[in-house]
């Protein structure tokens, strides 16, 4: 499976599923990140725990573990 | 009589809404909270024509979930409490985002108009928008706003008096055929039972297919229920079968963006193609969050305000100082009484004026910390610091608060409130007390000075600070694995795009933390200043005064004079309600090697740091006109403390509550006083325990 994770960056890639549910899946869905909506990583921090992702034309910074939940392709 | 119209106003966060309530003239500001929680509560009141118009500044939120405290509070007040009309104010360059919330809006069926904000920046990005066709096609009026420059402001206000005073207009949200179909069943179902709501039956319709908590709560206990409830079902199997998704919301949350894609295709047309550029944002982030230079860039930024804060910050101080004493000279000299004139003058203005004279430090930090926040800065630090801070069970937007805290505790307490989730946040108020504040600084300056040699001392006081964090830290991790345990909450946070702060929304943060540092932390102090002074005063003893001014008089040398004089305010303090409270205190503090004295000033210390050292100085007889550099005092500790005591004090003074009046504010901001006492017992047992070892091992 394919995430956030493992990605080039400045490179657009279309979500495919959410592997999580409640509170952050809500919190992701208000972001504009649900299944089909183009992403690109943008940026990552020196050890890679945080990640900076671009969604339609707003920034949004995820730690590792929720970027590890979006699946891409 | 002037009509009254109260409106709610909702936006995403980052979409200029506090600049909006600022633009409009003649308005005056309450700041409060909202009940029961701690975010804070903008209101602005003022007239237009006949009207009174009140407006709430409700926090940013992006959809009407529930996420964050604050997003509950937005989402619980315009569910449940009154208001006239909705304005939604939405950021112009990035409207399709912010539909989302506004469609949702839809559902609350309220009046509502929309402020298409920003306008002028989204011209200059060359993006058009037509307010008219959306007012059309949303059946909502769209006014173009541009809080910057006051465009629009006029046409704002006079539609919100024509909307007060029309009925309210059905907004149209219209989803797919297939979602549509469902709907209609639903209608047509309570209609047929004359079901009545308080919303309207297509409301109720939208709101059970995208599961609305409340509105379950609500309708489940009505007998309709049961045979509303297998036709609701069949519903949302349909919708997700359409959708192919597992879960109904998913559905609905495509069916709301398709329709918002809708309306920005029919609306927006973005003339310019920057396809190209790289946006200036992505263009300054390139260096700011740069994956190495990124930490360092910070910490010389924070080493910046820091010197700032206090190089600056020192130069009114002294003016402070000067004008506090003489107030105290003057108006003590205007009073006759002995005891009234030590009440003010001792108590009273020494005390406020002890206070008053942080308040440059604290303007210049909130100067710093107001341009971090408004240009956009802040997240990217929380976004660089998670990493290390998630280890230690914090958030990344902790920082804020844990480096306000070397300057003072108050303002770093109350600075807490940016972080969103409520565990966060307490753990983040509990371990503020371990930054050592800048009160604390006299205290060590006085210890270490008489106890350490001078090629060590500066090393030592860098130990202190850097000691203080690093156990604020484990204190972190220990709450997180014991009393706040959990899942760790998910970091998911906008990066908003860089903008210029305006000089106007700088000063007007600036002026309400300052009133409000001003009011609760003066009025409180007033009080406490009285206390001590009265607990160090009283009772009086006559016969020892008398006895000893007869001996001062016949005195002859003047050294023998001040001896005297310093043996009888010890004599006085001895026997003082404080010296009492200390004698009965002195069993708890003899394991650490500390007598009566140092146990009173410690205790003192509770009340404030600064009183630390001045009652130092009167126990150990020096009269209580004493600071950090005075060399007799330090000789006199060198003389009456040993090394293993001054250790155990300096712990303690590192780890245990910071002042009555941070502690104060601790309790308001972590919802309750309970929380104060927990602060209170776990920071005196880490005190004492530590100070115990720290003894043990010096001695």
């Amino acid at each position: 499976m394919q995430t956030i994770i493992d990605v080039e960056k400045n490179k657009k890639y279309v979500v495919r599923k959410l592997h999580t549910s409640g509170v952050l899946r809500q919190r992701l869905i208000s972001f504009g990140i649900i299944k089909g909506i183009k992403i690109e990583l943008l940026n990552h921090t020196n050890l890679k725990n945080t990640y900076e992702v671009k969604v339609g034309k707003m920034t949004i910074a995820l730690r590792k573990e929720e970027a590890q939940k979006i699946e891409v392709e | 009589m002037k009509k009254y119209i109260r409106i709610a106003l909702v936006g995403q966060p980052n979409v200029g809404k506090s600049m909006l309530t600022n633009s409009i003239g003649n308005a005056k500001l309450h700041v409060g909270n909202f009940t029961g929680v701690t975010v804070e509560k903008k209101e602005i009141e003022f007239t237009y024509k006949d009207y009174t118009i009140s407006m709430i500044d409700l926090p940013g939120t992006y959809m009407l979930s529930e996420y964050s405290l604050e997003e509950k509070v937005t989402s619980k007040f315009l569910k449940n409490e009154e208001y006239d009309i909705i304005l939604n104010v939405v950021d112009s360059t990035n409207l399709e985002r912010n539909l989302q919330l506004t469609s949702e809006l839809f559902t609350l069926d309220k009046k509502m108009i929309i402020a298409l904000n920003m306008i002028d920046e989204a011209k200059k990005e060359g993006i058009d928008i037509n307010a008219n066709y959306i007012c059309e096609l949303l059946n909502i009026d769209s006014i173009k706003v541009s809080a910057l420059t006051k465009k629009g402001i006029d046409h704002l206000l006079a539609t919100i008096v024509k909307t007060y005073n029309l009925p309210r207009k059905e907004p149209k949200l219209i989803f797919s055929e297939a979602v549509e179909e469902e709907i209609l069943k639903i209608i047509l179902f309570l209609q047929e039972h004359n079901f009545e709501t308080f919303v309207s039956h297509r409301t109720l319709a939208i709101n059970l297919l995208k599961e609305d908590k409340e509105i379950y709560k609500a309708i489940h206990n009505e007998p309709i229920w049961i045979e509303l409830q297998s036709i609701v079902q069949k519903a949302i199997e349909h919708i997700k079968l359409h959708h192919n998704e597992e879960l109904v919301s998913d559905a609905m949350a495509e069916e709301f963006m398709a329709f918002n894609q809708g309306i920005i295709a029919e609306t927006v047309k973005t003339t310019k193609e920057d396809k190209e550029r790289i946006p200036l944002t992505q263009k300054i982030d390139n260096i700011f969050i740069h994956p190495i230079l990124g930490i360092p860039i910070f910490l010389f930024l924070m080493w910046g305000l820091f010197q700032f804060t206090f190089e600056i910050g020192s130069i009114p101080m002294d003016w402070i100082d000067g004008f506090f004493g003489w107030l105290g000279d003057s108006i003590g000299s205007m009073i006759t009484n002995d005891d009234f004139r030590s009440l003010v003058v001792d108590g009273l203005i020494a005390g406020v004026g002890a206070v008053v004279m942080f308040i440059p430090n604290i303007i210049i930090l909130f100067i710093g910390i107001a341009l971090l926040e408004s240009t956009g800065y802040m997240s990217r630090v929380a976004y660089l610091l998670d990493g290390i801070f998630h280890k230690f069970g914090l958030h990344g937007q902790s920082f804020i608060p844990l480096i306000t805290g070397f300057g003072c505790s108050i303002p770093a307490y109350m600075s807490a409130r940016i972080i969103k989730n409520d565990r966060d946040r307490m753990i983040t108020l509990f371990i503020i007390g371990f930054m050592s504040c800048g009160a604390r600084l006299p205290v060590y300056v006085l210890f270490v000075g008489a106890f350490f040699s001078p090629e060590v001392q500066g090393n030592v006081m860098f130990a202190i600070y850097m000691g203080g964090a690093f156990l604020g830290l484990i204190f972190a991790k220990i709450l997180r694995l014991t009393a706040f345990k959990g899942e760790s909450e998910p970091f998911v946070m906008e990066m908003p795009k860089y903008r210029m702060p305006t000089i106007k929304l700088i000063w007007h943060t600036i002026y309400i933390k300052t009133l409000m540092y001003l009011k609760k932390a003066g009025t409180f102090i007033a009080v406490a200043s009285l206390l001590v002074w009265f607990a160090s005063n009283y009772p009086k003893n006559i016969d020892l005064s008398n006895t000893y001014t007869k001996k001062i008089e016949v005195a002859i040398s003047k050294n023998k004079k001040i001896a005297l004089e310093n043996e009888l305010n010890e004599k006085l303090l001895e026997q003082s309600y404080l010296g009492k409270a200390g004698k009965f205190m002195e069993p708890i503090f003899k394991p650490l090697g500390m007598d009566w004295k140092m146990g009173v000033a410690l205790q003192a210390g509770l009340a404030a740091k600064e009183v630390v050292v001045s009652t130092l100085g009167v126990l150990y007889s020096l009269g209580g006109d004493v600071d950090e550099e005075n060399n007799s005092l330090m000789k006199r500790l060198q003389e009456h403390i040993s090394f293993a005591s001054a250790i155990a004090f300096l712990i303690i003074m590192m780890t245990y509550l910071p002042c009555l009046a941070a502690t104060i504010v601790f309790a308001r901001e972590a919802g309750g006083w309970k929380y104060a006492g927990y602060l209170f017992v776990g920071t005196s047992i880490i005190a004492y325990i530590l100070a115990f070892i720290g003894y043990h091992l010096a001695l």
